[in-house]
């Protein structure tokens, strides 16, 4: 049995979706019920969703085999996980915004607000700027507005929310989108299975 | 006077097993004192598994480290033996930071370092030892086991550049092959540079089914020497009875500016991590002015408390 956590949200529900299509349906998992895990013994497959930002802990310490994280989890808390595969859906971009019309005063220490502690301190050490990290949980562009910050790191979608706020992306840091991560010990001891369902998915990527 | 096993945790078993194991191979105990001059580490701060490392002021001023690691230790405090082979074996405690406490952690690692006219024999050894380590905790283990020196010359091959390079190697120890192509993308690489990577990564299995066409691929790169070193290194468990434990694998990578040569990683079943490390180290002895070379291993015992 391969257990597989996804992420709960839109984003699972669609990757579930390709999971399904690819031959791995559980179709218990889409019943509105209260129920925590589903299995279907027949297709070998155990699925359980987990908040998204916890995939990834499922999977590093192998209470699952196998799951759905977005890459920016995965850059800030770099589990020890294998990444077989990029799912190409919840794409979106890191980047770094700024109110429209921001000059960077490079006198000054840059105050950054994230919830990306450690994508923002690489990517401005890799510019060799000097930051001050501002860690927030939520409301991020809320931030600059409030003078509580020069610039923030986020998640950038449609920037719909960013334009409202008048503020403007100013530089993109990293594309993106929704990977297949496994536990590498559970793909020592069940590559065949997981294997043949990354393969699978593989179609179904190509085919989006 | 005889001691009653029972009082023993399954750990600490496994660990007089390793221990005894060691011994009847001929590896005898090295004993590290438990603080080393602060610099030894700081200058191989990349060495370290994991960042920090606990210091103070000893009463002559000096600053000292709780070790944090102990093949460092062997290197410095060894000599060269030209012609000669040395074989230690270990069981320490060490400190390390460890994510999951969020802060130091006491760690217990049996292990052995092989120095000096380290051969192929000596390779199979380690190897031997390795698998049967692994064994010696649970039946249900693998051991995989890749070549650095194959996998640094197709890495050499598409990048140019050290950062490239880094994050080349990073994406091979995930099986990332989407990250490697993007890595490519991005620095502008000519297009399909990465194939051979990703066709290398691709081949892992065991060495049965995979030493052929790695073969194959190590010419097309000029590397058939580390290819032969490495079918030289698993022939020995081909018809044996852990035969279907051993597999090549790529991305079982180390720091090259320390290790070379074949590199391994010991997996047990039910254990999410691995729980034993190892490879040759000639690159470290360099950087640490000895000329001989080495191979060693830990097996890490804190992880083999889920097997109670």
């Amino acid at each position: 049995m391969l257990n597989v956590a996804l992420p709960k949200g839109r984003l699972g529900e669609k990757v579930y979706g390709m999971f399904a299509r690819a031959g791995f349906e559980c179709p218990a998992l889409m019943e509105n019920t209260r129920k925590l895990i589903f299995d279907n013994e027949t297709k070998g497959v155990r699925y359980f969703w987990v908040k998204p930002s916890d995939v990834a802990i499922y999977v590093e310490r192998g209470a699952a085999d196998v799951g759905v994280a977005g890459k920016d989890i995965l850059l800030e808390y770099r589990p020890a996980v294998y990444e077989l595969l990029d799912l190409n859906v919840g794409r979106c971009r890191m980047a770094v915004a700024a109110p429209e019309g921001f000059q960077d005063n490079l006198n000054r220490t840059l105050r950054v607000a994230t919830k990306f502690s450690r994508i923002a301190r690489d990517h401005y050490a890799s510019v060799g700027r000097d930051i001050d990290i501002i860690h927030l949980n939520g409301s991020i562009e809320i931030a600059p507005i409030l003078g509580l910050s020069d610039v923030i790191v986020d998640i950038v979608e449609t920037g719909t929310t960013l334009r409202e706020n008048h503020l403007a992306v100013i530089e993109e840091i990293v594309p993106i989108s929704a990977r297949l991560i496994a536990n590498k010990s559970g793909f020592k001891f069940k590559t065949e299975q997981i294997e043949r369902l990354c393969g699978e998915i593989r179609k179904e990527v190509e085919a989006l | 006077m005889l001691i009653d096993d029972r009082v023993l945790s399954e750990q600490e078993r496994i660990g007089f097993r390793l221990r005894a194991l060691y011994a009847d191979n001929g590896y005898e105990r090295y004993r590290m004192s438990k603080f080393e001059e602060y610099d030894l580490y700081s200058r191989n701060k990349d060495f370290l598994f994991s960042e920090g490392v606990i210091t103070f002021t000893d009463t002559n001023g000096r600053l000292m480290a709780l070790k944090p690691d102990v093949t460092l230790s062997i290197v410095k405090n060894g000599r060269d033996t030209p012609g000669l082979v040395k074989k230690l074996y270990y069981h320490e405690n060490v400190y390390r930071v460890s994510t999951a406490a969020d802060g130091f952690r006491e760690q217990t690692q049996v292990g052995l370092e092989c120095t000096g006219a380290v051969d192929a024999a000596c390779v199979a050894e380690a190897l031997r030892l390795a698998a049967e380590s692994l064994k010696l905790c649970s039946d249900q283990f693998v051991l995989e086991i890749s070549h650095l020196g194959i996998l640094s010359a197709f890495v050499d091959a598409i990048a140019p550049g050290e950062k490239v390079r880094e994050a080349i190697l990073a994406c091979a120890g995930e099986k990332n092959l989407h990250g490697i192509s993007r890595v490519c993308r991005e620095n502008g690489l000519t297009e399909g540079a990465e194939q051979g990577l990703v066709k290398l990564l691709g081949l892992y299995g065991s060495p049965r089914a995979v030493m052929p066409k790695i073969r194959t691929l190590a010419e097309e790169y000029g590397v058939e020497d580390c290819a032969a070193q490495l079918g030289q290194a698993v022939a020995q468990f081909t018809g044996g009875e852990m035969e279907d434990r051993i597999r090549i694998d790529f991305s079982a990578t180390g720091d090259l500016k320390y290790y070379n040569g074949i590199a391994f990683k010991g997996f047990i079943s039910g254990i999410p991590a691995s729980v034993l490390s190892g490879g040759q180290y000639d690159a470290l002895m360099r950087k640490m002015g000895r000329k001989d070379h080495a191979i060693g291993f830990a097996v890490f015992l804190d992880l083999l408390e889920r097997l109670e």
